[in-house]
């Protein structure tokens, strides 16, 4: 039995080093997010005052579950339902929804990198002249009214076939030959890049009055629950926990690896780029206002208008216009592509566990229906709105529901948080007591569902941004249910006769003893 | 820039940019134990 675990084992793939799996885990962590929407959440949150309530989902929700997703992925040692098929058999489910969710993630993700690596070029002679947005939604887009079409643009599916065939080309390599290198290359990269772009932004006129829009603490603000649920939301959307990413990434680690202290690595590192990115973002937006003779509230947003609509105006006016453009879309790119790489990933790792595939082959039949799904739907003229819609749903009624349903399942129906806090102590160099067990069973699943009955409450009582309800109910609230849905029923697969289902860890062990 | 806002930006920077370098020393001071070798990937 133990030769058949190694054999698996050997198979699946691990990184090199605890320095590869760290910077992969960055990588994943850092993503979009962390740019386009930390800077706006916190400015929109009471400013300086922010700070108190993100500390606290930090250290209250955020890190508990990525140290939840590590214990789990590296004590069962496989991805997310294999992980959970190893938990009990009745939890398979909760894997393969993460795995679903993954795949619709992966469809349009792919899509921002493709408009952002067009940006990129377009800074060089700011193709959108004096209407940002004119053109992102007009030449560019060519946005046309809400559906879904087969009209492609050419500047969009382009750029779309590029990113998948180099995130395939990575996905084929395997994990350290391709994640961990592309980690290895691209962190650093993304890293001094946007100290770069802090940098110039820094020196632009008008950047201290970003800066003092964002940093100048609103005190009433902590007051407001308003407030609380968005830094718990923001900490658990950009930290990447609850869908299966940790727990594959982990399972690609050493037995004996320090958990704990890299969770803290990659909490704090996840969150010391967010208020780089705080700083960059603020810096030029307040250099923006300044131009414009206006206010910095009246500038700032998030987003894709933060994106692609603000700093192409901010590229317009700023000195050295086409460096910030390079360095803002390219940063966009690296942090998502290294963030792409890492969803994917959890789909190709459970399709590999599952049905014994080579790395090469598991990665052309999970890549290739991605990529061509992400094709036609997203390099559309209707592209924008499908990827609105799903993006607003699949983060709140699939990542989140998951997410509570997971910790939840763990604690309470399968009891397994004890083990995994001991298993996770047991090389850790970072203890963490009965305390953690309270805050993944009753303290973030409290905090997370609030926020998402409040959620589904505002989606039902004003629908999402005024789109056909066919729309919204095929592409939202449809696809949140089908990846439930789709999930348990690929539970009901047979595994292989020679995956090994039991805890890797106990006949780990007991080799150790026996030799 | 007012001074609220400056103190509570090297707040922000001495706790989130702190607690990196802290963590960092952390994992470097109990190194572990690191896999032998590359596993194959098939």
């Amino acid at each position: 039995m133990s030769s058949t675990i190694e054999h698996s084992e050997d198979d699946r793939g691990a990184f090199s080093s605890r320095k590869v799996f760290i910077l992969a885990a960055i990588g994943s962590a850092v993503g979009l997010g962390n740019i386009w929407r930390f800077p706006y959440v916190a400015y929109e949150n009471g400013g300086g005052a922010f700070l108190i309530p993100y500390l606290v989902a930090l250290l209250t929700a955020g890190l508990p579950f990525l140290l939840l997703d590590y214990g789990l992925g590296h004590r069962y040692r496989g991805s997310a339902p294999l992980a959970f098929r190893r938990v009990h058999r009745s939890a398979e489910g909760l894997g393969w929804w993460q795995v679903a969710i993954c795949f619709v993630i992966a469809v349009y993700y792919a899509a921002v990198i493709a408009w952002a690596a067009r940006y990129a070029f377009f800074s060089f002679d700011k193709a959108w002249g004096d209407d940002p947005e004119g053109f992102l939604f007009g030449s560019y887009l060519q946005a046309g009214d809400p559906g879904i079409g087969l009209d492609f643009v050419s500047g969009v599916t382009v750029p779309l076939v590029l990113v998948w065939v180099a995130v395939l080309g990575i996905m084929a390599l395997g994990v350290q030959k391709g994640i961990g290198a592309v980690a290895m290359i691209f962190i650093p990269i993304l890293f001094i890049a946007f100290i770069a772009l802090v940098v110039v932004a820094l020196t632009l006129d008008g950047a201290s009055a970003g800066l003092d829009a964002l940093f100048t603490p609103d005190w009433g603000a902590l007051g407001e629950t308003s407030v609380w649920i968005a830094a718990f939301g923001q900490i658990f959307f950009s930290l990447s926990v609850g869908f299966g990413i940790m727990i594959t990434y982990a399972s690609y680690v050493g037995r004996r690896s320090d958990m704990t202290g890299s969770g803290l690595v990659v909490g704090f590192a996840n969150s010391g780029f967010e208020l780089l990115a705080g700083i960059g973002v603020f810096a030029a937006l307040g250099f923006m206002a300044t131009a414009a003779g206006t206010s910095v509230d009246e500038v700032a947003t998030d987003g894709l208008g933060l994106a692609f609509i603000a700093f192409p105006a901010i590229i317009n006016e700023a000195p050295a216009g086409a460096l910030i453009g390079v360095l803002f879309f390219g940063s966009l790119v690296v942090a998502g592509v290294t963030s792409l790489v890492s969803v994917i990933e959890v789909v190709i790792s459970a399709v590999r566990d599952k049905f014994e595939m080579t790395r090469i082959g598991a990665s052309m039949a999970v890549g290739v229906p991605a990529a061509l799904t992400s094709i036609i739907l997203l390099g559309t003229t209707t592209g924008v709105y499908v990827l609105d819609i799903i993006d607003h749903f699949i983060n709140r009624f699939g990542i989140l529901v998951v997410a509570v349903a997971s910790m939840l399942a763990l604690s309470w129906v399968f009891r397994k948080t004890s083990l995994l806090r001991e298993h996770l102590n047991r090389d850790g160099s970072v203890h963490i007591g009965r305390w953690w067990q309270w805050l993944i069973g009753l303290v973030a699943p409290a905090a997370l569902t609030f926020i998402l009955v409040s959620e589904f409450i505002n989606n039902l009582e004003e629908p999402y941004e005024g789109y056909p309800t066919w729309m919204l109910n095929t592409l939202g609230w449809g696809l949140a249910v089908a990846v439930i849905l789709l999930g348990f029923l690929a539970a009901r697969m047979p595994w292989r006769d020679n995956t090994f289902l039991g805890d890797p860890e106990i006949h780990a062990q007991q080799d150790e003893r026996s030799s | 820039m007012s001074t609220s806002a400056i103190i509570m930006m090297l707040i922000a920077m001495t706790i989130l940019w702190g607690g990196l370098a802290v963590s960092i020393w952390n994992l470097n001071r109990s190194r572990g134990e690191e896999p032998g070798a590359v596993q194959r990937d098939l």
